[in-house]
């Protein structure tokens, strides 16, 4: 299924598989794209979330509690394909998890699961060539994150090697909510426009409506994920997936207006 | 072996072999390339080198000395003992040599506000240190447990003026405050230098780190050579991140006759999460930055571990040792809590010499190895730390008479 967006600007939206656990974590993806969410990332809890701020942290962390594990994560991921076939799907994690799993093991599994894309937080370009040549051969998009501290020669690489879209972090720190939206963001996004027709994704602190309509108006896509995680956080497990509807359908809701 | 194989790339930077590389978040690219540079530069840089030497005479206390152990080599009745005195440098450990020469890289970068891990405190009281003589804004990650029991050092490098921050996360170590102090560089990259402690993370600090602790074993050579006129027979060293290892071992790699023995942390069992020995329970995997050997589960999740002495308790170890330890040139055994507290009264009660709880450990090795070696045979151990630090956890660990 390759990767579209259907609206601008397009929402992706990051969920930790198994917070709170893998049950709710799945009636909670079916509704996010339900609710309008073109591309689902489900990220791969993992010990040591360095680049995450508090509240993926703490999703993380009980995700790993539970004992959520790769191959769970996989095994979610084809549940999904088989209910919204025309859903974007995107594995996101840490490199150790997948090194652990078998990279060519991961990239077989995650092809026959029905994934689109794959985002290593911790793998940059210059590493990427083993990585790359699995991803190709299993034909997933690699997704890399371009920050506003790269120069130009390092968007061009990574606009280079970039499938499905570029994801552009919105300023230079870990994954939170935020109040206003760096202006960081649509600079960077500018730079990157030079070296690539693939959509943009902005992400890292989008968290209302507000937010995702600013960036309509300079790239393609908004990722929302911390906003999310924290709201999963302080809804029960019942509760989560139509609160987690409603405030998708809240960031929809104000691009119609705002257009 | 574990199923990760090698994920070396043509374009990688930072090998040692099949290990290293740079595995971070594509934010700290342009501060690691342009560190990279600023080190390059450094190194060609007589005037550097000048200020480097300088400040490691005059202020740390180089060159230490390599002292003959005869009380102890007494006792243990064979092989001769030598101790490297890092012991004896300021602030208390090897570490000042590595924190002198990234604060002045950090000056000729323009960036003003300095960051670090640290475990025993050893590290964090270093770059305090040498925040204080560069008059630099100082913050130090530190976790809770470690806070805990090695509080002098905390209060330490509160009077040098540096902040310190408690990290809750995770087992409240070592391998937790390098994830927080990756989060704050992150953040702050653009005026922050991430003063790294050991030979972690991803590259150049391997290989910078390394670089700022040959002069233990460059010393060591030489002060060997005089006093014996030969090399010895083995370098041992504690390995936590590996730095004051790498640093005793790296002259004496060309020598093939000298065995080079690193020892990890036996802690308290041989199961995951109650030790800190790598290369016995790990496999090769990515933490926070490089390819190395990782305690680890089978999920890759990255396991918690165990070390009555805080420096040495962590999870991964520099990827350069991983490489001496795969082609065999280094040899990497372990001591276990109690027999580094037994070598830490030794080492008091023969020689009046308190070595780090981390520093025990080589001892303990030494202990172990000595008498099964000939009195024609010499070993030095790179004593890198005093165990002034130490006084609360010995006072609670050991049952002294009279005490
Ligand atoms: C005295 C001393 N020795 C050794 C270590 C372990 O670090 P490394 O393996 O990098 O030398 C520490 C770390 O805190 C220390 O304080």
């Amino acid at each position: 299924m390759p990767i579209r967006f259907s609206t601008k600007p397009g929402l992706v939206i990051y969920l930790t598989a198994g917070d709170p656990d893998l049950p709710t974590t799945r009636a909670i993806a079916l509704a996010a794209i339900d609710a309008g969410a073109d591309v689902l990332e489900l990220g791969v809890p993992f010990s040591d979330p360095l680049a995450d701020g508090p509240i993926i942290q703490r999703a993380s962390e009980r995700a790993v509690q539970n004992g959520t594990k790769l191959s769970d994560v996989l095994a979610l991921a084809a549940d999904l394909r088989r209910e919204r076939p025309h859903a974007g799907l995107v594995i996101f994690s840490y490199f150790n998890p997948v090194l652990r799993f078998g990279l060519e093991r991961f990239c077989a599994t995650a092809k026959e699961a029905g994934v689109d894309g794959v985002l290593i937080t911790d793998m940059i370009v210059e590493e990427a060539d083993e990585y790359l040549h699995q991803l190709h051969k299993h034909q997933l998009a690699p997704i890399f994150l371009a920050a506003p501290t790269s120069p130009d020669e390092r968007l061009q690489r990574i606009a280079k090697v970039s499938q499905g879209f570029v994801y552009a972090i919105s300023r230079t720190g870990i994954t939170g909510t935020q109040q206003t939206l760096a202006k960081d963001a649509e600079e960077l996004v500018k730079r990157l426009r030079k070296f690539t027709d693939l959509p943009i994704a902005v992400g890292f602190g989008v968290s209302n409506a507000e937010h995702v309509a600013t960036i309509g108006e300079f790239a393609n896509a908004a990722v929302v994920g911390s906003a999310i995680v924290s709201l999963i956080e302080q809804s029960t497990r019942d509760e989560a997936p139509t609160s987690i509807a409603r405030f998708i359908k809240g960031l929809r809701q104000s691009v119609a207006l705002a257009r | 072996m574990s199923t990760a194989t090698h994920p070396t790339a043509a374009k990688s930077t930072g090998r040692f072999g099949a290990y290293g590389g740079r595995y971070v978040p594509e934010t700290l690219m342009a501060a690691l390339e342009e560190l990279e540079q600023a080190y390059a530069e450094a190194q060609t840089d007589p005037a550097f080198h000048a200020e480097l030497d300088s400040l490691l005479r005059d202020y740390a206390g180089r060159p230490t000395p390599l002292y003959f152990a005869s009380r102890l080599t007494e006792q243990l009745g064979a092989a001769k003992i030598y101790l490297k005195r890092e012991d004896l440098l300021h602030t208390g450990a090897h570490k000042i040599n590595n924190c002198i020469g990234q604060g002045l890289l950090a000056k000729r970068m323009g960036k003003k506000r300095i960051i670090a891990e640290t475990g025993a405190g050893q590290h964090g009281v270093a770059t305090a240190t040498v925040c204080a003589l560069f008059g630099m804004e100082c913050v130090v990650y530190m976790g809770e447990e470690d806070m805990r029991r090695q509080e002098l050092n905390v209060y330490r490098m509160r009077l040098l003026g540096a902040e310190v921050r408690g990290v809750s996360s995770g087992s409240r170590t070592l391998k937790d405050a390098i994830n927080e102090a990756m989060r704050d560089w992150v953040t702050n990259v653009r005026t922050t230098h991430y003063l790294l402690g050991s030979v972690l993370g991803a590259h150049p600090y391997p290989m910078m780190v390394r670089d700022f602790h040959r002069v233990i074993s460059k010393e060591a050579r030489e002060q060997i050579l005089e006093k014996e006129g030969r090399l010895p027979n083995a370098v041992i060293a504690c390995v936590g991140g590996g730095s004051n290892a790498i640093g005793a071992f790296y002259e004496f790699i060309p020598d093939k006759d000298v065995r080079l023995i690193g020892v990890e942390a036996g802690g308290r069992g041989a199961a995951l999460g109650e030790h800190a020995a790598r290369f016995q329970g790990g496999s090769p995997g990515v933490l926070q930055g490089t390819f190395s050997y990782v305690l680890q589960d089978d999920a890759g999740q990255i396991a918690l571990t165990h070390s009555v002495s805080a420096g040495l308790d962590y999870a991964s170890i520099g990827p350069e040792h991983a490489m001496l330890h795969d082609s065999g040139r280094a040899e990497y055994t372990s001591a276990n809590d109690q027999a580094a507290l037994d070598a830490t009264v030794t080492l008091a009660r023969t020689e009046g010499i308190l070595p780090a709880l981390e520093s025990a450990h080589a001892v303990a090795e030494c202990i172990r190895l000595a008498p099964t070696l000939s009195r024609h045979d010499i070993l030095i151990i790179n004593l890198s730390g005093r165990g002034d630090k130490d006084m609360g956890i010995l006072s609670r660990e050991l049952k002294l008479k009279g005490a």
